[in-house]
């Protein structure tokens, strides 16, 4: 297995995601949308509009959702700040499973765009008669989806929780987040979802031989991310810190299960 | 104009140097599904020729391709490339040939310089001496000014030419040519045949070509294997597939007058010919059984006062060579 090679398959793979709007646009507009507008809307809302934060504190529809949740989470709600508490709950809690849905979108994407788009272009019959290895192949295009979509997940984080500590500061007067239930979301499930996800898109690309009917068919696996979000606004699941290992190790089980399976789909006789 | 004279001196040199076989393909069987893509094909390329595989579209020639270079495993028979087995050793084949397929493929959105770059490194090229060939290949297909443009922006005999550059790239001891001027303008495929056939002068390198065009066929080819239906229907050089498939001579003979009708009988008569073309415009086209024959039948037509001014062999093209054998084809199947 030539490193190299590896290396100049994802160089050449990054270079063609961003030439293909298709690809790069939604991967700037869906964080651009969850990251900056949405907790900016949310805080402006509570802090400078006068909306009551008072709904999500007092509301007996709710009491059921907070007397079941665990202390690991109650513990950063303090119902004498009606404005924190709304800020918090919203999106230091519930937002969370929803941003989840980014790492698959950014692997889904860029992993759709390398393998089922380069049979689209009629460029990977060209690719397979290099001397490159089958192994190669595989490493140098998981690589062009799992690094950026790594990447662009972390800074992701790192712009949200420059915005939830600086927009509302005087209201918090404290750098309060991430909460610890975020840690295990963004270094333990995320990279776990982007593995899951480039996996589900080299099975799916296998049959669907588009871009956009990979990145269509794989963006099913959103779903997961779905049921999450409406566990967690629910009461069914809270995503505390033990919740979020126990996620992940499910997940990573998942993603090596279908990892396993694209491996084995992905060799020449069955890409040309 | 193409001298078919040439391509038999190619060939009876490439003889004398006791053809070493870069390729042999024996019994070859592969399916696609139900669909029998090659039955039982077999021939042999021996090593600094172009061999043509030369047949209709589904005749087997791109699944040849892909079976040598070990993307896909036949079902049964026998293949070596170079001498390596291309189901168990089908990198080290791949390190030694260069493919250019049917589509240039190459990828739009990356520069000629980076669609080099990236298939040079996949080859294990060093990073000098890559970038060495590189400009000397984008100089010789007249690319260099357009090097830093995105290949989308090339017209469809650049991109064809660029798709050459990188099929020999590493100066492969083997190269394939898959349609090579598929969808190519005149003027563009024939600057890809001078290409091809100066590549071939300067390195030596053995050429497969697959292709469905006769005349390409005929102008670059020192053997050739006429295939339908994955199968080999003839192969050898063209005097040996004319000697196979229109063994028949043809002479034309031109004559300062017409023949009188005493002059044609003799003629017609004579030892030797089998068939004798009406008198028209001074010639007479006569087919007889063998060479020999004809300086009989010139001594002949002398004496008899016929006063003849040209005498010429009609050797049957590739052409027609290539229908007569897909017509005895098509009537052994039916």
């Amino acid at each position: 297995m030539k490193l190299r090679n590896i290396l100049a398959i994802a160089r050449k793979d990054w270079i063609e995601v961003r030439g293909n709007k298709y690809a790069w646009v939604p991967m700037l507009i869906v964080p651009a949308l969850f990251v900056v507008i949405l907790p900016l809307v949310v805080i402006l809302l509570l802090t400078k509009l006068n909306v009551d934060p008072n709904i999500l504190v007092s509301d007996p529809d709710l009491d059921i959702f907070y007397s079941s949740m665990p202390a690991s989470i109650s513990q950063f709600l303090d119902p004498s700040h009606p404005i924190q508490f709304a800020i918090t709950i919203i999106l230091g809690f519930m937002l969370a499973p929803m941003f989840l849905m980014m790492p698959l979108m950014y692997s889904t994407i860029i992993a759709a765009e390398s393998f089922a788009g380069e049979r689209e272009r009629k460029t990977m019959e060209t690719l397979l008669y290099t001397p490159a290895t089958d192994g190669e192949l595989f490493l140098g295009k998981v690589l062009a989806a799992a690094v950026p979509s790594v990447s662009m997940t972390w800074i992701g984080f790192i712009i949200y929780t420059l915005i939830l500590n600086l927009a509302p500061f005087y209201e918090f007067g404290r750098w309060w987040f991430p909460l610890p239930t975020w840690l295990p979301l963004i270094f333990w499930v995320s990279p776990a979802l982007i593995l899951l996800g480039i996996a589900f898109t080299v099975l799916v690309s296998a049959r669907v031989p588009t871009f956009l009917g990979a990145y269509q068919t794989s963006g099913s696996v959103v779903l997961l991310v779905v049921v999450l979000f409406i566990g967690q606004v629910s009461g069914v699941v809270y995503l505390s810190v033990g919740v979020g290992l126990i996620l992940g190790a499910i997940l990573w089980t998942i993603a090596a299960i279908l990892s396993w399976y694209a491996v084995r789909s992905f060799n020449r006789e069955k890409l040309i | 104009m193409y001298n078919r004279h040439h391509m038999r001196e190619n060939y009876s040199s490439i003889k004398e140097k006791e053809i070493e076989n870069i390729i042999t393909v024996t019994q070859l069987v592969h399916r696609y599904g139900d669909h029998l893509a090659l039955n039982g094909l077999t021939f042999e390329v021996g090593r600094g020729e172009v061999f043509g595989l030369l047949g209709p579209n589904g005749a087997g020639k791109t699944t040849t391709i892909r079976i040598a270079n070990g993307l896909m495993h036949p079902q049964s028979g026998e293949i070596r490339v170079l001498g390596f087995d291309p189901c168990q050793q089908g990198t080290q084949i791949r390190q030694r040939s260069g493919v250019l397929t049917e589509t240039p493929a190459l990828y739009e959105r990356l520069t000629a310089v980076q669609n080099l770059e990236f298939f040079g490194t996949l080859a294990g090229m060093e990073s000098d001496i890559l970038h060495k060939r590189m400009n000397e290949l984008l100089g010789f297909f007249e690319l260099s000014d357009r090097a830093r443009d995105r290949i989308s922006n090339y017209s469809k005999g650049m991109k064809q030419r660029l798709a050459l550059a990188r099929a020999l790239l590493t100066k492969p001891e083997l190269l394939f040519l898959d349609e090579p001027t598929s969808g190519l303008d005149p003027e563009a495929a024939k600057q890809v045949h001078d290409l091809i056939q100066e590549v071939r002068h300067q390195n030596g390198q053995t050429v497969v070509l697959c292709t469905h065009h006769l005349y390409e066929a005929e102008r670059l080819c020192d053997r050739l294997a006429i295939m339908a239906r994955g199968q080999v229907l003839a192969s050898g050089s063209l005097q040996e597939l004319r000697a196979q498939a229109a063994p028949e001579i043809h002479v034309r003979f031109s004559f300062r007058k017409p023949l009188s009708s005493t002059q044609y009988e003799r003629l017609a008569h004579s030892t030797g010919v089998i068939k004798c073309g009406q008198s028209e415009n001074h010639h007479v086209l006569v087919q007889v059984a063998e060479e020999a024959v004809i300086p009989g039948l010139i001594n002949s037509l002398v004496q008899s006062g016929a006063e003849i001014i040209a005498v010429e062999p009609q050797l049957a093209s590739l052409e027609e060579i290539y229908f007569r054998l897909q017509q005895r084809a098509d009537e052994v199947r039916k």
